[in-house]
């Protein structure tokens, strides 16, 4: 009901920001000129009018406005891809939904291969005898089908089995139009019947499922159209073209097949070939079930007249079928339903929104692990996190040693050892966690270390000679590696957990900081330098002064690309491997096939990036507000 | 005897742009001397190698008898275009020499405002360069140098893209600097007038390869400091300099198009 509503409000928002832009198109005196870029300023309600037309086309898409509108129909529309799978293989046999009938298409065929092989056999390397034997088989393979083509050959009792699965079907027909059709169950079906009703959810509560069961009157008639279709339609298999005529041919064939076979030697290949595919023909033929062109005439009828009453009985479901389905629909396979298209892997926005909801849930989260929250951690181990141990070892003095009575007197140094190591008591402090907290800090670490590293030594490389020179080839050289490249080794040697990933991310924010800050540096006009030259600054004054601000730009839109870089690959590496992070979740909800929580990471990472970006924007905006115009 | 001597000068770019050739000349304290040159003539490449920026490729020059080889503050320099640290504002640009020599900011202020006021800039000291406009980035390039009190001043056409007003305004004040500081200045522009005006030593460079084509001394410049600068143009001897000069440019510049054609 809500999805509804949100429908046409987005529906209404829409038209209006188009109105609205009519009506300021009009009023509007002067623009810019065509290719000054202010004519791109404002326009805000287009942003509406698209984001508006985004969120329209998933729910549309995803079949959410059905749903919304006609609850009923998906499960509705099951029971009608139950009628369709039932009749799938007798439409199979007559040109419904082929071409050409079954056993025409199939005796075109046969027949083009087996003349293939006559002319082939023909102009083989064989002696007389047994090329002109070979080819009797193949004449023999082609009286079948005559025999089985013929009419008169065909069997009175087959002709009345043929018209009685017609007759059943012509009044499944007209009771299936009938109003109360199906008839009245016994008290014991109705029983198990409301049993199953009750237990079925309602469309989409799983993910993906349709409720199977029909819950309209509509939905009965054509469950129970269904099952009995399936049963005329096993009785109408059952009818085989036997007649004598044609079983006297193929014994006969099989077993002069058999004794030319036992009278081949073992060095006669070619032969040999040639039988095998003689006989693969005629043991084709021989089930082929082939019927008389005209003797299923009344099955054909019958079964197209079904096809058209369960199309009108169909009513506004075809339409509904047609246009709130769009790309896809509902198919059935034997008691159970899905939805195939973009229905199955667009999820719906508001299923989308609920199981996204549930996921923030700091109880439920994901694999155990909630999405975004906090956790408290005794500053303790902060310490430990922070401190490296190894500063006690710096302190003087020696770590105590066991007295004779085996006891250990902790001396200053040991106190030392126990606060940097983190092994004290203390009060607790809350520290987010979760698995967008995880791959936020892996980026934000990742990235900070690789600036701090790589803008310095970028400057560096500008502007000495030697650093240039030094440290250009193993920079050049690890760059142009693609990151996931390094993975697997750096994985390897740093674990699967925060240290690998974070060091991964360091190695590709140093680069693109290096390569940034380089051309910064490089980039700074010579006057300026010249200019703070005879201003009296140092070297260090000059750099800090004119060089670092000249290529704050460089440097700024470098971290903007790093951040772009490090999240496509932080989300690759915790593909490969890890227990947290937003490219977990998504990887396990790809084993899972949860569409609605890969969409979910999706959206996360890609508000996430959003956010990334929007700060650097407001940084830039903040810091260099002289780009481009100096 | 601070003066500005150089000896053959010579300046190569590569092997084939003779940039300037045994340029040599004594300028002494607390002359001003203009130069003037079709375009690429090499004036630029001169202050350039007097500022220390550039080392000649033989020939020497020194300041005070103390040759030059690197940038120093007493030789300060406005630029051709502005070279103003966008980052910064006016009187942090302004007052960029100061604090790089850690002088005392209560007095750099002080100083920074008296030099804002003598350029026409009072009231934009917080404003950040970039908003300012052609000629008043001038104009902060000039005090950026002045405030701090350089022996030698070099200026690449700083007044090229100032108005008329404004233009009449500033040959004034340099006059008035050179005057009452008695500094020595090397002054490159493209007006023959300007030239003239400020002149008291007036060198016509000629191009390829770049050389001193002509040598005037010049008395307007002290008359400038009298008189107003717009009757000096009446003069009669300044007309005729000024003619002689122009056919001189325009034969080099046809000579120029010769070669090329
Ligand atoms: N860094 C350089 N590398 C190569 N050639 C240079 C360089 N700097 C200047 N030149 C050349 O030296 C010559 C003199 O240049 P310079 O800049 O001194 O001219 P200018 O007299 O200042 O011209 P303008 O009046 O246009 O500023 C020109 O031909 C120029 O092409
Ligand atoms: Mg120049």
């Amino acid at each position: 009901m809500l999805t509804g509503f949100i429908t046409i409000l987005l529906l209404i928002a829409f038209l209006s920001a188009i109105l609205y832009d009519r009506l300021v198109v009009k009023n509007r005196k002067i623009d810019a000129v065509f290719g000054n870029p202010e004519r791109a300023n404002g326009g805000y309600h287009w942003v509406l009018a698209g984001s508006c037309s985004i969120l329209l086309l998933w729910l549309y898409f995803s079949w959410d406005i059905a749903r919304s509108y006609y609850p009923q129909s998906a499960n509705e529309l099951c029971q009608v891809a139950k009628v369709r799978e039932s009749v799938l293989g007798i439409n199979y046999i007559f040109p419904i939904d082929q071409r050409t009938l079954k056993s025409t298409d199939f005796i075109e065929r046969e027949t083009k291969k087996i003349n293939l092989l006559k002319i082939e056999i023909n102009n083989a390397d064989l002696n007389i005898k047994d090329k002109t034997q070979l080819l009797s088989f193949l004449t023999k393979s082609q009286l079948m089908i005559v025999a089985l083509s013929d009419e008169k050959n065909l069997k009175k009792e087959t002709q009345s089995k043929i018209d009685l699965v017609a007759e059943k079907l012509s009044s499944l027909t007209l009771r299936f139009q009938s109003d109360n059709f199906p008839e009245e169950k016994s008290t014991e079906e109705k029983e198990k019947r409301k049993k199953l009703l009750e237990n079925q959810t309602d469309w989409g509560a799983t993910g993906m499922e349709i409720p199977p069961y029909p819950v309209t009157k509509r939905g009965e008639k054509f469950e129970s159209a269904s099952i009995e279709m399936n049963v005329i339609v096993e009785e109408f298999f059952q009818i085989k073209n036997d007649h004598k005529k044609f079983i006297d041919l193929s014994l006969n064939l099989k077993n002069e097949l058999k004794e030319f076979k036992n009278k081949l030697t073992e060095s006669q290949t070619l032969e040999k070939d040639y039988l095998r595919k003689i006989s693969k023909i005629s043991g084709r033929i021989s089930r082929s079930n082939i019927f008389p062109s005209k003797s299923l005439d009344s099955v054909e009828r019958a079964v197209k007249e079904f096809d058209e009453t369960q199309k009108v009985e169909q009513g506004n479901l075809r339409v509904i079928d047609t246009f709130l389905f769009p790309a896809g629909t509902i198919v059935a396979s034997g008691e159970t339903c899905s939805e195939q298209g973009a229905g199955r892997w667009l999820p719906k926005p508001t299923d989308t929104l609920r199981i996204f909801l549930d996921l923030l849930k700091p109880s439920v989260g994901y694999k155990n692990f909630p999405m975004l929250w906090y956790q408290f951690i005794g500053f303790n181990e902060v310490i430990d996190f922070i401190v490296p141990d190894w500063i006690a070892d710096l302190l003087p003095g020696e770590y105590p040693v066991h007295s004779s009575n085996g006891e250990i007197e902790p001396n200053f140094k040991k106190h030392a050892l126990n606060i940097v190591s983190g092994e004290f008591d203390s009060f607790k402090i809350p520290v987010p966690s979760g698995h967008i907290w995880d791959s936020f800090l892996r980026v934000f670490l990742g990235l900070s270390l690789g600036v701090i590293a790589g803008v310095p030594l970028g400057l560096f490389m500008g502007l000495s000679r030697f650093a240039k020179g030094y440290f250009d080839p193993v920079i050049e050289l690890y760059r142009p590696v693609p990151p996931l490249a390094w993975a697997p080794l750096i994985i390897t040697v740093f674990g699967i957990d925060n240290s690998g990933k974070v060091f991964l991310l360091f190695m590709v924010s140093f680069a693109i900081m290096i390569v940034s800050a380089r051309a910064g540096a490089s980039g700074t006009q010579l006057s300026k330098i010249h200019a703070a030259h005879s201003l009296g600054a140092s070297k260090w004054q000059i750099l800090r002064q004119v060089i670092f601000p000249n290529s704050l730009p460089e440097i700024l839109t470098g971290i903007r690309v790093s951040i772009g870089v490090c999240w496509g690959t932080l989300v690759a590496a915790e593909f490969l491997a890890g227990t947290t992070g937003i490219g977990f979740v998504e990887n396990v909800a790809r084993k899972y096939m949860q569409y609605e929580h890969i969409w979910i990471t999706i959206f996360v990472m890609g508000m996430l990036g959003l956010l990334f970006d929007l700060a650097m924007r407001w940084v830039i905006a903040r810091t260099i507000p002289w780009r481009g115009k100096g | 005897m601070s003066d500005l001597v150089s000896k053959n000068l010579n300046m190569l770019f590569g092997d084939t742009v003779h940039a300037l050739k045994d340029v040599s000349f004594t300028l002494k304290k607390g002359e001003l001397l203009t130069v003037l040159g079709p375009s690429g003539c090499g004036k630029t490449t001169l202050l350039n190698i007097i500022a220390g920026f550039l080392n000649p490729t033989s020939g020497t020059i020194s300041l005070d008898e103390k040759e030059i080889n690197g940038p120093g503050v007493e030789r300060g320099m406005v630029f051709q275009q502005g070279a103003l640290f966008e980052w910064l504002t006016v009187s942090q640009n302004v007052d960029f020499g100061l604090r790089m020599r850690k002088e005392n900011p209560q007095k750099s202020k002080k100083l920074v405002d008296e030099w804002l006021e003598i350029v026409g800039l009072q009231g934009f000291g917080d404003t950040p360069t970039y908003q300012l406009s052609g000629g008043m980035q001038q104009r902060v390039a000039l005090a950026r140098c002045l405030i701090n009190n350089p022996d030698l001043i070099l200026m690449d056409e700083p007044l090229g893209a100032l108005d008329a007003l404004t233009r009449e305004k500033m040959q004034s004040l340099v006059l008035k600097i050179w005057k009452e500081t008695g500094k020595t200045i090397v002054l490159i522009t493209h007006s023959v007038e300007e030239a003239l005006l400020l002149g008291e030593r007036l060198f016509v460079m000629a191009p390829r390869p770049g050389r001193i084509h002509k040598e005037y001394t010049l008395p307007f410049a002290s008359m400038g400091l009298q008189k107003d600068l717009r009757s000096i143009k009446n003069n009669k001897k300044f007309v005729t300099t000024r003619e002689e000069i122009l056919t001189m440019i325009w034969d080099m510049e046809e000579e120029i198009m010769g070669k090329e054609n």
